[in-house]
């Protein structure tokens, strides 16, 4: 027999983490994506110090465990005298680990703008900086932005093992419910669903988004 | 006085010499074209001029001022030579008025209004005022580099570069160009074309460039230079592209 009546009354439990959640997802989704597309631009534009310096970033994030890397800012840090709250600790983690993702991502995007729309910038007296903001930009995530939405989702859904370091996410909640009433089975269902409602909706706000950024494409 | 002033110019891809002293002066209201093989230096000699390759030696001064890569100079240098490539180069995901009003808002620092207005003035001089709302990849090549010309002539250049732009087009397309061009040159825009459109550059153009080798093999007039070649290397390439 399945109980899922018996969830109900935990249904504040599971709104709150669901809160936490979306909080956590649209603050790390904004800060990575923002950190990856420095980074990528760094990459793909800047002097070779700065060039290694980033490259190791993204290679040190993408060749070890979330979780490892979560642990180390919130139990490791302290130990340098950098102690951060669960909440903090899983901002910075979740960010960084976007932003080492992304930063490949949107790099290839950069690499797609051909040399000429650069020089046509140039010859038209555009400063670096304009050149960047106003011609690069848009065409190079146009170019890679369902694989960017992808790992955004992918982040997000990643984000379920912070309740490790015990923030109430969703999936805190999960663990909380079932270890009250031992409805293993309804809870971790209805928890998934919640997890795929987000990531629906997740996807659906990025593609609107995209769709208004990259308008160009669809008019005239 | 001379516009554009090149003297003894040198330029090196790493070890490969490109430019071996190249002399040359181009006068305000002249239609210089560029000719020569594959490979010569043409396009190299254009890009020194406007800053976006620097040279090892000699000297280039356009208006007066010395040439050099140096961000601001180049910027500067925007202000009074324009450049049209031969695939356009319009930006993809700006409408063809935005692409025109683009530098002169905010490099001019011009009002919307105003850019507006130069914008629109400029199209109507390419013939493509009701395409002020299109975007670029929703027009033929010939309207597109028609566009470019534009976008170029509305930081009001003294000189405009051009290099091979009739080359990427569709044979019934380039006549729309080179006639926006034409009417360029009777307006006294000073131009320099590499091209290899030598009807144009025998009717059009005031004064031929001969490049071989990275110099300039022979030059002059540009009715007499091709009737009346004087080297057998002008002589043989005349006779391969005609
Ligand atoms: N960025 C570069 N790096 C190294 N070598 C280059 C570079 N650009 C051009 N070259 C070389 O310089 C020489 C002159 O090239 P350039 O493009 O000026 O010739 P061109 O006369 O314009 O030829 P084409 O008619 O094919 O356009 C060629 O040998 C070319 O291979
Ligand atoms: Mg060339």
């Amino acid at each position: 027999m399945l109980y899922f009546s018996d969830l109900l009354q935990y249904s504040d439990t599971f709104l709150s983490g669901l809160r936490t959640t979306v909080e956590l997802t649209v603050l790390t989704t904004i800060l990575g994506v923002a950190l990856g597309t420095t980074c990528a631009a760094i990459r793909q534009y800047g002097n070779t110090v700065s060039q290694r310096v980033v490259a190791s970033y993204v290679e040190l994030i993408r060749n070890t465990p979330f979780i490892v890397q979560l642990f180390f800012i919130f139990f490791g840090l302290p130990a340098i005298g950098m102690k951060l709250s669960p909440w903090e600790a899983s901002i910075i983690a979740l960010t960084i680990n976007l932003g080492a993702y992304s930063t490949e991502i949107i790099r290839a995007g950069l690499g797609s703008i051909s040399k000429g729309q650069v020089e046509a910038a140039k010859v038209l007296g555009l400063t670096f900086r304009q050149t960047l903001f106003r011609i690069i930009f848009i065409p190079a995530f146009e170019k890679i932005y369902p694989a960017l939405v992808s790992q955004c989702i992918i982040v997000m859904l990643g984000s379920a093992v912070i309740s490790q370091i015990s923030v109430a996410d969703l999936t805190y909640a999960a663990n909380l419910v079932q270890s009250r009433n031992f409805r293993a089975f309804e809870s971790y269902l209805v928890t998934a669903l919640l997890y795929l409602g987000l990531s629906i909706i997740l996807r659906f706000v990025l593609d609107a988004i995209g769709k208004r950024l990259f308008a160009y494409r669809a008019i005239k | 006085m001379s516009l554009v002033n090149l003297h003894q110019v040198h330029k090196y891809y790493g070890d490969l010499h490109v430019l071996k002293g190249i002399d040359l002066d181009i006068k305000a209201g002249e239609v210089v074209s560029i000719i020569g093989k594959s490979g010569s230096g043409k396009s190299t000699l254009l890009r020194c001029i406007n800053g976006l390759e620097e040279y090892q030696q000699g000297g280039i001064t356009v208006d007066g001022n010395e040439v050099t890569t140096e961000d601001i100079q180049v910027r500067r240098l925007a202000l009074s030579v324009g450049m049209i490539f031969q695939n356009f180069n319009l930006f993809p995901h700006m409408t063809v008025g935005e692409n025109i009003m683009l530098a002169p808002t905010i490099v001019l620092k011009k009002s919307k209004a105003e850019a507006e207005e130069i914008a629109r003035a400029m199209l109507l001089k390419v013939g493509l005022e009701e395409k002020f709302d299109s975007y670029p990849e929703k027009l033929s090549g010939g309207q597109q580099q028609r566009v470019a010309i534009a976008r170029a002539l509305a930081m009001s250049p003294k000189v405009l570069l051009c290099d091979e732009i009739t080359s990427a087009l569709d044979p019934e397309l380039v006549g729309e160009v080179l006639k926006v061009l034409e009417q360029l040159a009777k307006e006294g825009m000073t131009l320099v074309l590499v091209t290899h459109e030598m009807n144009f550059a025998r009717d059009v153009g005031s004064k031929v460039v001969f490049m071989h080798q990275g110099k300039v093999w022979e030059e002059g007039d540009s009715k007499t230079l091709l009737s009346d070649p004087q080297t057998d290397e002008l002589k043989q390439f005349i006779g391969a592209v005609l």
